[in-house]
């Protein structure tokens, strides 16, 4: 190809900043990198230091999900870690993952106080030490550790069983009105949590949990058990009816999209949410304008 | 098989000659020129002003990458223009150029998004084979995956483009649009030590500029920091600068209000592409776009991908900024499927989004 020069890596001159950046990982000063060197940042203090060691469960854009013990080791609980991101500014790093975190703190203390099903918050730390001496790791959160599957692997576990089972209709019928009662209960969660004051703002079936409940017929697929809401990363305060129907949209959305199966069980959800609270009708009122709207914007330029 | 693409949906009129050998190997760049229209300090580029220049250089353009290519009209196979998106006034003066050359040499022509454009020129230097796409530019902020036969917006701007907020900041500032306003940003910013605070706006995959730039006017006029007489000043002892500034922690400088502006806006982009990628669960991210070649953004962006064991891929300015090649090279790959833009329909529309684009030649 007669182009020449291309930038497969970026320049890691970091000169311009030696007065601001104090603390620079090591890792990002190496020439290669390659996936292999790849490992998920230093826990902080004290959880690197803790047996059993807390165990990664998922990573996301923003933060990490362990599990870890709280208080003797018999006692789960789930540990958010939000760990401090190299490519921004320090001040500005520190400024968004405080606000973030308490922000998120604030919704789940104030969910718990209001009953809503929510896992308790244990603890928090917005400067949470890193590997090193005093290094900046990140900020961490410990919630109550909440047993049982997310209703998207429920639902998903539900739509494989239904394919192998043979059902005559009556127990086709039977099996739907279940996923129909798991909907009404989602709805009916949605509605405290929009009741107490807080949305959400980012519904998706992996963020409502079944907590199970004892059956004694193990042919079927559980979805019986209490919806509780877990994720608040994205969450904020607030009882405007649109920041509601934008909650419920989402979820309407991510149910299509990712169980097509259920969907045509989904209207079942606002069943459930109407009933759940006096401002629930003016916000699914709302809902309509939103799904008409849509996201798409034509743009300028 | 060869292209010569037209681009002229902002202030850059681009003319590129595009080559894809028969045999296969890997496409060549026989030709690629561009002519900038400045607008002096503390304006931004006029509709009418714009179409103007493109309008007066586009026959001295073709003609020049014609010569530079050494190919002649009967070897070009087919004329690709940007159709949009893109300020109208612009857009029209080339497309009327593009029409009268295919109906001189009798050749067929595509019309292009310039968006298409960006991204597929973006894969083809890089070799990024299934990036997530960042496009910043003056007019388009978006970030893009591809998914079955389109490029689908993830997330984007909700207001205005990123290189737009950094080019009224230049405005304000009065600092020299020669070669690129938000060039002389990113120079000046090298010097900016201290972080003001500004807004940060990020609502999950998507950002918006607008409240950033309006406080950080105000903070420039707050601190009497913009304008031509101290546009001036800086001139006059840049050298000096450096100096005060460290002395003066408190009050801040035209730089480092470059500096935070910039620290703040690139890492709401960085946020919502790497969104994006854990979204998708991709590890490559390509940068594209006039915004993409900012060295800092490049910098960041590589820390974030590193930290996620990825890579990022970027241009530098000949294919990040708008040229012609970009449009010749999507615009060729659109060919080669049998897509074609018949003269009754070649339009240019100021508003094409990027998933409006059936994109036939990736499976």
């Amino acid at each position: 190809m007669s182009v020449d020069r291309v930038y497969s890596e970026p320049h890691l001159t970091f000169s311009r900043f030696n007065l601001t950046w104090a603390v620079l990982p090591t890792y990002i000063l190496h020439s290669t990198f390659t996936m292999e060197d790849y490992k998920p940042p230093a826990l902080p203090s004290p959880f690197n230091n803790t047996t059993p060691p807390p165990t990664l469960l998922t990573q996301g854009a923003e933060a990490h999900l362990y599990k870890t013990t709280s208080l003797n080791p018999s006692i789960p609980a789930a540990l958010k870690i939000r760990p401090s991101k190299p490519y921004r500014h320090p001040i500005l790093d520190r400024r968004l993952t405080r606000a973030r975190i308490t922000q998120e703190a604030r919704c789940l203390a104030k969910l718990v106080r209001e009953g809503v099903s929510v896992p308790a918050l244990l603890a928090l730390d917005w400067e949470g030490h890193g590997g090193q001496e005093g290094g900046w790791g990140g900020a961490w959160l410990m919630m109550e550790w909440i047993e049982g599957d997310v209703v998207r692997v429920a639902l998903e576990k539900w739509e494989a069983w239904m394919k192998k089972a043979s059902l005559d209709d009556e127990q086709t019928q039977a099996q739907e009105a279940r996923v129909r009662a798991l909907m009404r209960k989602m709805g009916a969660a949605i509605g405290a949590l929009h009741k107490a004051g807080v949305v959400h703002g980012d519904l998706t079936t992996s963020n409502l949990m079944l907590r199970p409940v004892d059956t004694n017929d193990t042919n079927e697929v559980g979805l019986d058990g209490d919806v509780v809401l877990i994720d608040f990363g994205l969450a904020s305060q607030s009882a405007q009816d649109e920041d509601r129907a934008v909650d419920l949209y989402v979820l309407e959305r991510a149910i299509a999209s990712t169980h097509p199966r259920s969907e045509g069980l989904a209207e079942d959800l606002i069943v459930g949410y109407r009933d759940s609270y006096k401002g629930a009708p003016s916000a699914l009122k709302r809902l309509e304008d939103v799904r008409l709207r849509g996201r798409k914007r034509s743009m300028l330029g | 098989m060869i292209a010569i693409g037209m681009e002229g949906s902002a202030n850059k009129l681009g003319i590129g000659i595009m080559q894809h050998p028969k045999d296969g190997s890997p496409p060549q760049v026989l030709a690629n020129i561009r002519h900038t229209y400045v607008s002096p300090p503390g304006e931004g580029f006029l509709p009418k002003d714009t179409a103007r220049h493109h309008r007066s250089w586009v026959v001295k353009l073709v003609k020049q990458a014609l010569k530079e290519a050494r190919v002649s009209v009967d070897d070009v196979d087919c004329i690709c223009f940007t159709k949009g998106p893109g300020m109208g006034a612009p857009l029209q003066s080339v497309v009327v150029a593009a029409r009268m050359l295919s109906l001189l040499w009798g050749k067929e022509l595509v019309g292009v998004n310039h968006c298409v454009g960006h991204i597929e020129m973006g894969r083809l230097i890089t070799g990024a084979t299934n990036p997530v796409v960042l496009y910043v530019s003056g007019g388009n902020t978006q970030v893009i995956a591809y998914s079955s036969q389109r490029y689908r917006i993830f997330g984007e701007t909700l207001d205005m483009a990123v290189g737009n907020c950094l080019d009224r900041f230049a405005r304000t500032l009065h600092i020299s649009n020669d070669p690129a306003p938000g060039y002389n940003i990113e120079q000046l910013a090298k010097q900016g030590k201290q972080l003001v605070d500004l807004p940060y706006v990020v609502k999950g995959m998507d950002c918006s500029f607008s409240g950033i730039l309006a406080a950080i006017d105000g903070l420039a006029k707050e601190w009497g920091l913009g304008g031509e007489e101290k546009a001036k000043e800086d001139e006059e002892k840049s050298s000096q600068i450096a100096a005060a500034s460290e002395s003066l922690e408190d009050k801040p400088t035209r730089a480092d209000l470059c500096f935070s502006l910039q620290e703040t806006v690139f890492s709401m982009l960085v946020e919502i592409t790497e969104r994006a990628m854990a979204h998708v669960g991709s590890k490559q991210v390509l940068i594209v776009g006039g915004v993409g070649s900012n060295e800092r953004l490049q910098e960041m962006m590589g820390i974030m991908a590193r930290d996620r064991g990825g890579s990022v891929y970027a241009t530098d300015e000949r294919f990040c900024i708008d040229n012609g090649i970009m449009i010749a090279q999507a615009g060729m790959l659109a060919y080669g499927t049998g897509f074609r833009t018949p003269l009754s329909e070649s339009t240019c529309t100021q508003r094409f989004r990027t998933d409006e684009v059936f994109v036939k030649w990736r499976d």
